[in-house]
């Protein structure tokens, strides 16, 4: 308690020192200790972005979850959605405790994304045609979410580092699912093995994209500096680039697949893989809503959002106290 | 009490055996597809991951029952669920139909009050029909039975909990779900019948017959709505046929098409 007082009376910038202290010792914030403005912003945004994506990431598979070819795969991409939909309730409730100084709430987030304020992350703008794309899907973009979360597992935030713990455990089931349905089609017909080709030369851009631009000056914004600094990340969207490279290429080769991009190539000196850089000026339409499907998957969610309508008033408050 | 497949031939009782397992199994099939259209369509996040995780274990239990039928030398799990034509399906004419207008991509409209009332419906059946099959002289379904029956406790009482609340709120909330209910009545006879075999399968002891279940059904629905203080016919009829004497609608036929989509690109090949 007298700890407590003494801190309160301590100036902002002194505060934000001590803050900054406890961050360099590598201790966890809680939800309730003081934190920097810049700090719970940073939070606010990445966090809801990540569980409004976790979200939105079920829709394209969606489509496949009926579809799926058999019983087994049926049940596999059944449960992969259902955690995916975990995983956006799991975030959302941590932005929320965020939120709650501002008087902000889970109908602000939804708002949000109906406006565009809210992004959602690239990859689930695009389209899926095809059951190869399902299975790409878990391979690779599940594959390369476990790099980015990975990164932030020894996140300063404490509940989202938790949260991540969860979803990082639960995203390796994801990865090995889309790992064998594509095992499944390389292995089988000239149609299947094309169904993977397809679909890698598909989402290869989309990939690329995923981890973000090297600088700020690519896309005019990047807050990877600001995560670095307080400790919510360790690497850059450029080092996780390089990661999933390294994991994946050889992955991608060993299955008999061609890489999307000729010139990519590993550069034994550098100890980095060189490629052609994705459509930087793609990726800012895209994230601005103005992708592929971005507009028909946000109606999904906001048709559901009015004609549900009347069972949001049915169970608000009010109501209940009847 | 029948162990094996064998004994079920050696007893003759392989058709009724059949008819049931087909019933039980294209029940789960199709209602965990019309459960899982309506992923990331619920009312919230919380319910979409409920929803979901209740279509899954649905889906399970089909593949449970078309797995016995499997090792029963009646095909393939697979094939069974997935190349089967609409005119060959057993299950209720309520579980095929359509969650609303629209599609599950597309200007989805679908009604939560009927999701509510079919999946309560249905979850009861379906509690009594497995409290029954527990008790069933073929040994390995009466195993699937127990399996079933510690999900579908959660199962159950997640609609009841649903059906409660939106019912005993007085305005739109009551009055749809009340119209649903109405709707719904026109097919839930469908849910509680055995069907044309229904004598072959009580006489071989696989499970209690249709009066006796259809009775219970109506003495756990009368005591939810009389909880939830509202009054209604309960009067389960099947307006639009029988599915478990083949009688089916367009939207089966749809709704196939889209379950065996990815499969008839290639039955033989291995996905
Ligand atoms: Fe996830
Ligand atoms: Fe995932």
């Amino acid at each position: 308690m007298t700890t407590m007082t003494a801190f309160e009376r301590l100036s902002d910038e002194e505060k934000h020192n001590h803050f900054m202290q406890r961050i360099e010792a590598g201790e966890k914030i809680e939800a309730e200790d003081w934190m920097p403005e810049e700090y719970r912003m940073t939070l606010i945004k990445l966090i809801s972005m990540h569980g409004i994506s976790e979200i939105m990431g079920a829709l394209p598979e969606k489509e496949w979850v009926p579809k799926a070819p058999t019983l087994r795969r049926k049940l596999g991409i059944m449960a992969k959605v259902q955690d995916e939909m975990g995983h956006g309730q799991l975030l959302l409730r941590v932005a929320e405790d965020l939120m709650k100084p501002y008087g902000r709430n889970r109908e602000d987030i939804m708002q949000d994304l109906f406006t565009g304020r809210l992004k959602f992350h690239n990859v689930f703008h695009m389209p899926a045609p095809t059951w190869g794309d399902a299975g790409l899907i878990g391979w690779l973009v599940d594959g390369a979410a476990i790099i980015t979360q990975t990164n932030m597992l020894k996140a300063s935030y404490g509940p989202y580092a938790r949260a991540l713990q969860r979803i990082c455990a639960e995203e390796v089931f994801h990865a090995q699912h889309g790992e064998a349905i594509i095992m499944a089609l390389a292995e089988g017909t000239d149609e299947q093995k094309a169904l993977v080709q397809d679909s890698l030369n598909r989402w290869w851009e989309s990939l690329l994209m995923f981890f973000g631009p090297a600088a700020a000056d690519t896309t005019g914004s990047s807050k990877q500096d600001t995560t670095i600094k307080y400790k919510i990340r360790t690497k850059t969207n450029e080092q996780l680039r390089q990661d999933f490279f390294t994991k994946y290429i050889p992955r991608v080769l060993s299955l008999g697949l061609e890489l999307p991009d000729p010139t990519m190539r590993y550069d034994e000196e550098k100890g980095l893989w060189i490629y052609k850089q994705p459509d930087w000026n793609e990726f800012k339409e895209i994230v601005r809503n103005n992708g592929p499907k971005s507009k028909e998957r946000l109606r999904l969610r906001q048709l559901s959002y009015e004609n549900n309508a009347w069972v949001r008033e049915a169970l608000s408050p009010s109501n209940e106290a009847i | 009490m029948m162990k094996t497949p064998e004994d079920v031939r050696a007893q003759g009782h392989e058709k009724a055996l059949k008819e049931l397992l087909l019933q039980l199994a294209d029940d789960d099939f199709i209602v965990a597809y019309r459960g899982s259209e309506w992923l990331g369509l619920a009312p919230h996040i919380e319910e979409d991951v409920a929803f979901s995780s209740i279509s899954q274990d649905t889906m399970g239990h089909a593949t449970m029952y078309y797995q016995l039928l499997e090792d029963l030398g009646l095909g393939v799990a697979n094939d069974l669920a997935h190349a089967r034509k609409p005119e060959e399906r057993r299950n209720a004419i309520l579980l095929e139909e359509v969650n609303g207008p629209g599609h599950y991509l597309e200007e989805p409209r679908y009604d939560w009050a009927f999701a509510v009332v079919r999946h309560y419906f249905y979850t009861q059946a379906k509690k009594i029909r497995i409290d029954s099959l527990q008790a069933s002289s073929y040994e390995p379904l009466s195993h699937v039975a127990i399996k079933v029956n510690t999900e579908l406790y959660y199962h159950l009482m997640h609609w009841k909990t649903w059906f409660k609340q939106l019912m005993t709120i007085p305005g739109e909330a009551r009055e749809r779900m009340l119209s649903a209910v109405s709707r719904s009545m026109e097919d839930a006879g469908g849910i509680l019948a055995l069907g044309p075999h229904e004598k072959k399968m009580t006489e071989a002891g696989l499970i209690e017959g249709e009066e006796f279940l259809k009775k219970r059904w109506l003495h756990e629905v009368e005591a939810m709505c009389d909880d939830c203080g509202v009054q209604v016919t309960l009067e389960p009829m099947m307006k639009r046929g029988n599915g478990r004497a083949l009688e089916h609608t367009e939207d089966l036929t749809d709704a196939i098409k889209t379950l065996s989509a990815v499969y008839r690109q290639d039955p033989a090949a291995i996905w």
